[in-house]
């Protein structure tokens, strides 16, 4: 075809597009209904599985590192496992050291920690008052405050023996209450370097808590190869969390799969039936390029002209849809964003054009099979 | 020299014998009008020398050649180079300009020409309406737009079926002139009509009934063509 032909066959898409707005509107809403509808499972198929496994995470550390001696794990073995762990999957490392305290002749456990850790490898805390941040600000578990009426703003002092059975003694500054319904309701908490401070102790934790969003046969792989890596050194699977998390995941993979290629069909009979509905509004104007002259290639050439602009004009309006849909739907039950997959803008295109050029095959049989003569009888 | 030769033509439609035995020559140049009530086979026997349908037995030649021996493919190739239709009903295609209206034909016959296209607007007198859309043309306007493609591909002839049938009697005059001047440089004409006057400015006029050719009607007070 000559260039000037396929200029005009332009034309003639240009101005059934532009000049029949409302009747393409229709047809172009279809398409893009398939589309958002698709890109939006899509997007949610490769987004929930990795917001469910943050969520997941939210429930806790998925993987705890111990000593595998009787001494406490020296910080120093962590620190050599760290650079094993993915580093873009982990969600948080949170020392604890626990050490036996008395206040007013009261026995306490203070737990030493990482604040700015703990919120991530334990996202459930609720603190009342503030999280510390000086080295004397201390929480205290919801269930001592409650039973030594102790609130945010009162002095605590305390006073204890290391390791090593040498005093201590300091008076420390409640700033929060911490809630969790948990063990840590029973507990003080204290930054573990400032503890570390008080007690003159050397750099120590009973246990490592880590959130890695990863499944749970790569977990339980990382975790034999920091053992073997780090002596001394034990990495442990929380597996109740883990497994539960994998079964879960794997259905909703399923279901969403399974989704998706409903709506895919379901956009198919919507071209299809949408095209079919073109060619019979139009049989008198297929008619007449036939009796024009026209052969059965051109009308057929030009109607899946028409589709493959129908396809990607719906596809990428679907695309931007499907985007927005996606974001909504997840803002809405997880609180966060969806991370946007540009390449399935494209990807969406082409399967759209592919489904309405599949979609016109049928209507384009039916408009070669359009007899001439109706143009006299004028039906 | 004859442009059609019809002989002994019949097209049934099941029971129905919609044309019967129908023998009929047009010389080139010629314009032949063809009337008959509703229902006589005007519009099967515009179909089916336009190329649009086939005879149930007979035979048609149209410039040489015989078409109830052309595969629908090649009924289609004497469609787009030997014929040009004009239409009742106008059939514009109605998201197209008068201009590309016209060059639609083109478009299907070799390529499109937007110069040539133009000039046959201006033929028609529609030189500054060729931006506009069917549905802001007049009926005449329209038909002339029709006129102006049936024209295009230059055919050796040109079928009209009822073409004033839609129009007022100023539009009809217009459009009845434009058909006088097509025949005085040479187009051979076909028109079907039910209006006397109309079929006045023919050379002949064929009377159908029932399918069958009645009589044929030398018309007077009309100059044979040079
Ligand atoms: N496709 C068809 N199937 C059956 N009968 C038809 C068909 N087309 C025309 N006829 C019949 O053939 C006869 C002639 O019709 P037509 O050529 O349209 O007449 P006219 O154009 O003179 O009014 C009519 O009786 C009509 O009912
Ligand atoms: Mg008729």
């Amino acid at each position: 075809m000559g260039n000037r032909s396929s200029r005009f066959l332009f034309k003639m898409l240009a101005g059934s597009l532009l000049r029949r707005r409302s009747r393409m509107a229709v047809a172009l809403f279809g398409i893009a209904l398939g589309a958002t509808a698709l890109l939006g499972m899509v997007t949610l198929c490769y987004d929930i599985p990795r917001q469910l496994t943050r969520e997941f995470r939210s429930y806790g550390a998925n993987m705890v590192f111990l000593s595998s001696g009787q001494a406490p794990l020296s910080l120093d073995a962590v620190e050599k496992a760290v650079p094993l762990l993915p580093g873009d999957h982990l969600l948080g490392l949170t020392p604890f050291r626990y050490l036996p305290v008395r206040s007013a002749m009261v026995p306490y456990t203070m737990a030493g920690t990482d604040f700015s850790q703990a919120a991530k490898t334990s996202p459930y805390w609720r603190v009342e008052g503030r999280w510390p941040e000086k080295e004397n600000e201390i929480l205290i578990g919801a269930d001592i405050a409650e039973f030594a009426r102790l609130e945010p703003g009162r002095t605590l002092p305390i006073d204890g023996r290391n390791s090593s059975m040498s005093r201590f003694r300091k008076d420390l500054l409640i700033c929060g209450v911490l809630r969790t319904g948990g063990a840590e309701d029973g507990l003080l908490f204290m930054n573990l370097a400032a503890m570390e401070a008080m007690t003159g102790e050397g750099r120590l934790a009973d246990v490592v808590e880590i959130s890695l969003s990863m499944k749970e046969e790569d977990l339980r792989a990382l975790a034999a190869a920091i053992q073997a890596a780090v002596p001394g050194l034990e990495a442990r699977l929380v597996t109740r969390v883990t497994q539960s998390e994998a079964s879960v995941l794997g259905k909703l993979d399923m279901l969403v799969t399974l989704v998706a290629m409903v709506v895919l069909l379901l956009t198919m009979i919507c071209v299809a039936t949408t095209m079919m509905t073109v060619v019979l509004e139009r049989r008198r104007e297929i008619g007449l390029k036939k009796a024009l002259g026209a052969e059965n290639r051109r009308i057929v050439e030009e109607f899946l002209a028409e589709g493959i602009l129908l396809g990607a004009m719906g596809g990428l309006g679907g695309a931007l849809c499907g985007f927005a849909f996606a974001q909504l739907v997840c803002m809405h039950v997880f609180g966060r964003s969806i991370d946007i997959v540009f390449s399935l803008i494209p990807l969406t295109v082409l399967v759209s054009v592919g489904i309405t050029i599949a979609a016109c095959l049928a209507p384009a049989r039916q408009a070669m099979n359009v007899e001439p003569a109706l143009v006299l009888r004028g039906e | 020299m004859n442009i059609l030769d019809i002989r002994d033509l019949c097209k049934i439609y099941g029971q129905v014998a919609a044309l019967l035995d129908i023998t009929l020559s047009v010389g080139q140049g010629e314009w032949v009008a063809i009337m008959g009530p509703s229902g006589s086979g005007k519009t099967t026997m515009m179909n089916i020398i336009g190329c649009m349908d086939k005879a149930s037995s007979g035979s048609v030649i149209l410039d040489r050649q015989d078409l109830s021996r052309l595969s629908p493919a090649e009924l289609t190739a004497i469609r787009r180079d030997k014929i040009g239709l004009v239409f009742q009903q106008f059939h514009l295609i109605p998201y197209l300009t008068a201009l590309e209206n016209v060059m639609v034909a083109q478009y299907y016959h070799s390529l499109t020409d937007e110069d040539e296209a133009m000039q046959a607007l201006v033929r028609v007198g529609l030189g500054d309406r060729a931006g506009h859309l069917p549905r802001q043309l007049s009926g005449g306007e329209q038909q002339r737009v029709c006129i102006a493609r049936a024209l295009i591909n230059s055919p050796s002839l040109l079928l009209a079926d009822e073409p004033t049938g839609n129009l007022d009697e100023a539009n009809e005059t217009i459009v009845m002139n434009l058909l006088e001047q097509l025949h005085r440089e040479g187009s051979t004409i076909v028109l079907v009509t039910h209006d006397l006057e109309v079929a006045a400015h023919a050379q002949r006029t064929v009377f159908l009934e029932h399918g069958r050719l009645a009589r044929i009607e030398r018309n007077t007070g009309r100059l044979p063509p040079e």
